[in-house]
């Protein structure tokens, strides 16, 4: 019988089989940010257990609110940063070189087709773009996860999301999730992993995959995955090049991961987008999704475009399309968060950052900061945001809040008129 | 093994999400005592604020609900929050699955019902009265008295692992021992 790309995955680094149906898996990649992760260093340091299975393979990261806006998150930041220096871990990104945790790994080249990845947040799922089995985990998970290497999972079922036709001017991977979310609702997936394919996954950027598996988890799934093939390889050859001879054997080599043509699903769901128009949420759930058209008119209070759903560059030049010498609603305070360094750079580099700066926009440097309230725009009781992000839990970006998530390109239309708006009237 | 059970607290949502279980604001706390007064603060139940000082929702040891309890963010200050709160159980559906493990990792219990057995338990307090719970783990039965509805013994399937998880105190206690 065929294997799915999550059950090659975990074939290839089982380490034991506790129970029926559980998993203990060898863990290539642990990540780490400063929300989760003081937590577990200070329980194994009250426990004498103050030790990290291998500092390679621990990826550190200062995201959620930095610079530190408060003496807590100060402190967070400085048992991160200590416990770094500690242990030797080499790969850990603090001010000045930090960015949204599932923007930045990826960008440094940390996760490979095959892997597993772990991580303290639920949108690790991400990486599962590259052909990863990547989840997000809590804090105890971490834990043994930074001490041995390890992390127990049920035995994965695969759920197939074949993505076909041809995605419409103006309709991006971010309006394709939110609308397979809406049709699984918000535990259609849970414990499967979403295995995204079909002609229209294939031809996505890298960034357009991590958009598809970031909000995975929003239906409930452990992992989102995408089959590793060229455009995977394109991606990582400035990292992978000494392992390869060429492209072409490298793509070759990511064959072994892609599922078998006779693998056994726990289900299909087929999605042709020839004729999707952009999404947008209402309510407090990601599965209430509706046609833009149909949320035209709603009185927005804030933009905002950044996070590890939609804060990479393609993006920012989708939302720089819209704000190109138009400016923002008087009424709109508009937020960008260029999701790392290099994409802040690139944006520079592009006159992106002068055509925000010229609309209206304020921008900010790399951090989660408003995607979850925690700091750099949280709303007021009965405000509204057009948002970028992937969650919009009734409280999430501010208590009283209200979070539209859309695309990149929505958003700027909404920036420029104020209202909910089908960005299609500003497309050629 | 330790006992699980008492004061249940019955709440008749689905798509409790860990935002709502402890919002993101108290995240940058570093112990898990100082979860305990902002667990369910944000919670809003038809179209209500959830008053969570009430003194039946202090007193609760057990949290019945419906399903995919426990979505959205992995934080396992959900967790904590509960378990600081004193609340060892939760009853319900179905969990969102990082939730569901991070309460065996920490050695405590999601139990999975039937739905006509959760509707069985919330007929228990349709007319007020305290409810309380007992876990079985040797038999795999939960079974609740009081309300004004008698008593309901209702029968759960638990994954074999994490029932290893609970007796051994949590996972860290496990994977330190076997990995």
């Amino acid at each position: 019988m065929g294997q799915t790309i999550a059950e090659k995955i975990f074939a290839a680094h089982l380490r034991d089989t506790p129970a029926l149906g559980s998993m203990v898996l060898d863990i290539d990649v642990v990540m780490c940010h400063e929300i989760t992760t003081p937590i577990a260093i200070m329980d194994l340091m009250e426990k004498g257990m103050d030790r990290v299975f291998n500092p390679s393979k621990i990826k550190a990261v200062i995201d959620h609110v930095t610079p530190a806006k408060d003496s807590k998150t100060a402190m967070q930041a400085k048992i991160m940063r200590d416990w770094a220096r500690r242990h030797d871990i080499k790969d850990f990104f603090d001010v000045g070189r930090n960015g949204v945790c599932h923007a930045l790994f990826p960008e440094k080249g940390f996760i490979r087709p095959g892997n597993t990845v772990i991580m303290g947040d639920s949108h690790t799922c991400t990486h599962g773009a590259f052909g990863a089995f990547a989840a997000g985990v809590g804090t105890t998970d971490l834990e043994v996860g930074i001490l041995k290497g390890v992390c127990a999972f049920r035995k994965p079922e695969t759920m197939k999301i074949e993505i076909t036709g041809t995605l419409p001017k103006g309709v991006y991977a971010k309006d394709v999730i939110l609308n397979i979310i809406k049709q699984l609702t918000v535990n259609g997936a849970t414990d499967k992993v979403m295995e995204f394919c079909g002609p229209v996954v294939e031809a996505m950027n890298m960034s357009s995959r991590m958009t598809l598996c970031n909000m995975a988890v929003e239906a409930g799934a452990t992992s989102g995955i995408c089959l590793p093939d060229r455009t995977t390889a394109e991606y990582l050859w400035p990292f992978i090049q000494g392992d390869y001879a060429s492209l072409e054997a490298a793509t070759e080599a990511f064959r072994k991961w892609h599922s078998d043509t006779d693998a056994v699903y726990a289900g299909t769901l087929t999605i042709d987008v020839s004729t999707l128009k952009p999404q947008v949420t209402h309510g407090y759930k990601p599965d209430q999704v509706k046609d833009i058209n149909e949320m035209a008119g709603t009185k927005i209070d804030q933009v905002y475009i950044g996070s590890c759903t939609n804060g990479r560059i393609e993006d920012i030049r989708a939302a720089a399309s819209i704000l190109k010498g138009r400016a923002i609603a008087n009424s709109v305070r508009g937020i960008l968060t260029p999701a790392t360094p290099a994409i802040y750079s690139q944006a520079l580099d592009e006159g992106l950052i002068k055509v925000f700066m010229d609309a209206g926009f304020c921008v900010l440097n790399p951090t989660c900061g408003a995607c979850l309230g925690m700091s750099s725009g949280v709303l007021a009781e009965g405000e509204a945001c057009a948002s970028t992000t992937n969650r919009n839990f009734n409280g999430r970006m501010g208590k009283g809040g209200m979070v539209h998530l859309m695309s990149p390109l929505s958003a700027a239309a909404a920036a420029v008129t104020g209202e909910i708006t089908d960005p299609a009237q500003f497309l050629n | 093994m330790k006992q699980f059970g008492g004061s249940a607290f019955f709440i008749d949502r689905s798509d409790i999400n860990t935002d709502e279980i402890i919002p993101a604001k108290y995240l940058t706390e570093i112990t898990k005592r100082a979860l305990q007064p902002h667990l369910l603060e944000d919670l809003i139940l038809d179209g209500k604020e959830f008053d969570s000082k009430a003194p039946d929702f202090q007193a609760a040891e057990v949290l019945v609900t419906r399903s995919n309890f426990g979505c959205g963010s992995s934080r396992e200050h959900a967790v904590w929050a509960l378990e600081v709160n004193g609340i060892n159980v939760v009853i319900g559906e179905s969990f969102a699955r990082i939730f569901r493990q991070n309460m065996f990792n920490c050695g405590i219990l999601a139990i999975e019902l039937a739905k006509a057995d959760i509707d069985q338990l919330f007929k228990l307090t349709k007319n007020g009265g305290a409810v309380k719970i007992a876990v079985d783990l040797q038999q795999d039965t939960v079974t609740a008295e009081g309300g004004q509805g008698g008593s309901v013994e209702c029968a759960f399937t638990m994954n074999a692992f994490d029932k290893e998880l609970v007796a051994a105190g949590g996972w860290l206690a496990y994977a330190d021992q076997k990995y």
